[in-house]
């Protein structure tokens, strides 16, 4: 059924036709307006049985959705940016006790300072918990890649972050097809948990595990994320003839046949990336992208095979590992290990810095005269930098960076672009 | 209170609850089909008071559901004694998570058994004052302010007694522990007074079905309040205080005997509340000076010696008697 919708409804009615039947529910921008629109639904009768709980805090809200997971029952929960890192220690909890979990990620920067707009920074802290993550493209996907990773988490008995970046789709109105319910139920079975509590069948879950095993239990999660990159994409393929479009999988590429340079992203900036391709292409250049659809388990084979022939690989990510540069970009070079290719890494969109079509063709340009540098923060204003250095070297008193940086811009409100 | 009124002086502990009692008074534990809830093999410290508690809670408990209970557990002595991998104590559904967030697990529990339609399966939440009036207050709040359908069951040794004995809100002013060393100024040494809160008060301020403080000093007390909470739906709390010979320097042979001097001096008040307002508290019968509480456990030795801190054991002895008058202690 074609809709014109808010990512975030859009969301919150295809995880409804999922059927889950615990939701826990904390409000943190940009996420809100998800588990807004799941209360309502519930609380019409649309979804039965489910029990909607609006809990204290991330970290309490992770943690009913373990209980209620351990239980055995469909659980969804969704978060962003510090709230996932409130619940952290809850994140690997859930990985480690193997619990089907499946939240979505607002995508938003981490403070401080602190910002509510778009960077990947927050999953990308969760990227080695143990959960599988997938980044949507756009709100079609946003929507349809929670029924894959209900599916995808069931079976594997692993939790599923779906990222969305936010406001770019949690808050854009585009038309999206949502499933309905006969559809999702054809393709989504009943949740048969591996293990659950039950009185009748004692069992005792999370005990302490000593040197003897951890290795072996680690592992375990591992292996699980190593099977996710042979399901991911027949779950996606499945998918499609299903409900007779593409989504999900572990990469897309674009028009990468011939192209000596491809820009590799995750999310919703792939669509200014292939705007800027179609131009370049138009104007003769040998470019094209890879869309990563799934950053956790990382592709290594499907990254090395979409990428191999190109001279000129351009990493364009959302999040920033300080004090070496790139984390998405890190692993693209593990997977081009002895490929020749030049690899940049491009910091760029952080907190909601608009990600431009100019920018993004500059700085393809210097890439392409080799002139760019291995890390590489996309607009990055150099003069603001420079006069903050400047302060903190005469001034031992110099005062709170990110105020006195806002001072010297001279703006009064939140500019993204 | 549905318990038979003993008298102590005639009978002696060891008999409470059983010959003396109706039949159907007995405590759980003299019964032929007691459960074992937590069974033998944890590896609890000899006199271990938390041990002592859960197997009477738990035991209860599992009588009062017919045996349909699942058990979330916080991090600490508890979680670690009876689960060292890949055994179990644990004759029921049990399930630890984290050392912040047991409440929380037993809410999420409790929501998927109701939306199952397992109206019959009940579910605790229990753990040391450590994971219950510290880092797990927050999700206990959150559970108790919701009336979550959990019975929360702490057990209270003053310490973080699986850490090493160092110092939470709940321990007592004076007591040393890893945190509160004994060092430098003797007015100084130990736990601060004037710190530490009430958990079971604050849970009263939650205005929920049940609160209820026991004393392993008084299982049949305990397994009287156990069964009363499970009889009720509800956020239902029920604190515990449980002797740690271990932290307190105490003898394992005297955890019975530490626990009742707690009740008996005015130190740990029994009492029950609902929706906000007490309903219930066990008076004393004979109170006894703070001294013989205190003098029985190395936590409390440098109050003693050749010269008491004499004013210190009367600051401790104004808490037992603001006890007294505050919950009407007296008979």
């Amino acid at each position: 059924m074609l809709r014109q919708i808010e990512g975030s409804r859009a969301v919150a009615e295809t995880v409804a036709r999922c059927r889950p039947e615990v939701i826990c529910a904390y409000p943190i921008t940009p996420q809100t307006h998800i588990v807004e629109g799941l209360s309502e639904i519930v609380k019409a009768g649309h979804l039965k049985p489910c029990e909607f709980i609006n809990v204290e805090s991330e970290f309490a809200a992770l943690s009913v959705a373990i209980g209620a997971s351990a239980a055995g029952a469909r659980t969804y929960t969704a978060t962003a940016s510090q709230g996932l890192l409130f619940m952290a220690e809850a994140v690997y909890n859930a990985s480690g006790l193997g619990l089907p979990i499946v939240m979505t990620i607002g995508n938003r920067a981490i403070g401080a300072p602190i910002n509510i707009w778009n960077d990947h920074s927050d999953s990308m802290s969760m990227r080695d918990a143990g959960w599988i993550q997938l980044f949507a493209e756009n709100n079609q996907e946003a929507a349809d890649l929670h029924i894959q990773a209900f599916r995808l988490a069931e079976e594997l008995s692993c939790p599923v972050m779906v990222c969305i970046d936010g406001f770019i789709l949690t808050h854009a109105y585009e038309r999206v097809d949502l499933p309905t319910q006969e559809q999702v139920d054809a393709y989504l079975p009943r949740f048969e948990p591996r293990q659950a509590l039950d009185p009748d069948q004692v069992m005792s879950i999370g005990a302490m595990v000593g040197p003897e095993a951890f290795t072996e239990v680690r592992y375990l999660s591992h292996h699980k994320q190593l099977r996710a990159l042979e399901r991911i994409p027949v779950l996606s393929e499945e998918f499609r003839e299903q409900f007779g479009r593409a989504s999900g999988g572990l990469l897309r590429r674009y028009r990468t046949e011939d192209a000596d340079t491809i820009v590799v992203a995750l999310g919703s900036v792939n669509g200014t990336i292939q705007e800027v391709v179609d131009d370049l292409r138009e104007e003769g250049v040998k470019i094209g992208s890879v869309c990563l659809g799934t950053f956790r388990p990382f592709p290594l084979a499907a990254v090395r095979e979409a990428l191999r022939n190109a001279g000129r690989v351009i990493v364009l990510e959302k999040s920033l590992a300080v004090g070496i540069g790139g984390i998405v970009a890190t692993d693209v070079r593990m997977a081009l290990d002895g490929v020749s290719a030049r690899i940049y890494t491009v910091i760029a969109g952080l907190g909601g810095r608009a990600i431009t079509k100019a920018s993004l063709r500059k700085m393809i340009g210097q890439a392409q005269q080799d002139q760019l540098e291995p890390v590489t923060f996309l607009d990055l204003n150099v003069g603001i930098i420079q006069r903050h250095l400047e302060r903190e070297s005469k001034l031992r008193r110099s005062g709170p960076a990110a105020e006195n940086i806002l001072r010297d811009i001279g703006l009064v409100a939140a500019r993204i672009g | 209170m549905p318990t038979q009124i003993i008298k102590f002086y005639q009978t002696g502990t060891f008999t409470v609850g059983n010959r003396l009692l109706d039949e159907s008074q007995r405590t759980v534990q003299a019964r032929m089909d007691r459960t074992n809830g937590l069974d033998c093999g944890h590896r609890a410290c000899q006199g271990c008071g938390e041990a002592l508690g859960a197997r009477y809670a738990i035991d209860a408990a599992m009588r009062a559901a017919h045996n349909q209970i699942v058990v979330a557990n916080a991090t600490g002595c508890l979680e670690v004694f009876s689960t060292p991998y890949p055994e179990t104590s644990w004759q029921v559904a049990w399930m630890h998570s984290l050392f912040g967030n047991a409440a929380a697990v037993a809410t999420g529990i409790a929501a998927a058994m109701k939306v199952k339609g397992r109206n019959q399966v009940r579910v605790l939440a229990q753990g040391g004052d450590g994971g219950t009036t510290d880092i797990g207050l927050g999700c206990l709040s959150g559970m108790f302010e919701r009336n979550d359908d959990v019975l929360y069951i702490c057990y209270d040794n003053e310490a973080y007694m699986n850490t090493g004995v160092q110092r939470s809100s709940a321990t007592p002013p004076a007591a040393r522990t890893a945190t509160t060393p004994v060092v430098g100024d003797r007015a100084e040494s130990g736990a601060k007074f004037g710190q530490g809160k009430s958990v079971p008060l604050i849970a009263l301020a939650h205005q929920i079905p049940y609160v209820a403080t026991a004393s392993v000093a008084n299982l049949h007390d305990l397994e009287a309040k156990v069964t009363k909470a499970m009889g009720l739906h509800g956020a239902r709390y029920i604190h515990i205080h449980v002797p740690c010979p271990l932290g307190w320097g105490s003898a394992s042979s005297d955890t019975i005997k530490i626990a009742r001097l707690a009740v008996e001096t005015g130190l740990f008040p029994l009492f029950e509340g609902e929706y906000g307002e007490i309903t219930a508290r066990t008076p004393i019968r004979r109170r006894v000076p703070v001294e013989e509480y205190l003098k029985l456990q190395k936590r409390f030795a440098h109050l003693f010696g050749a010269e008491p801190d004499a004013p210190r054991i009367a600051m401790i002895q104004a808490i037992a008697d603001r006890n007294v008058s505050k919950f009407g202690l007296d008979r």
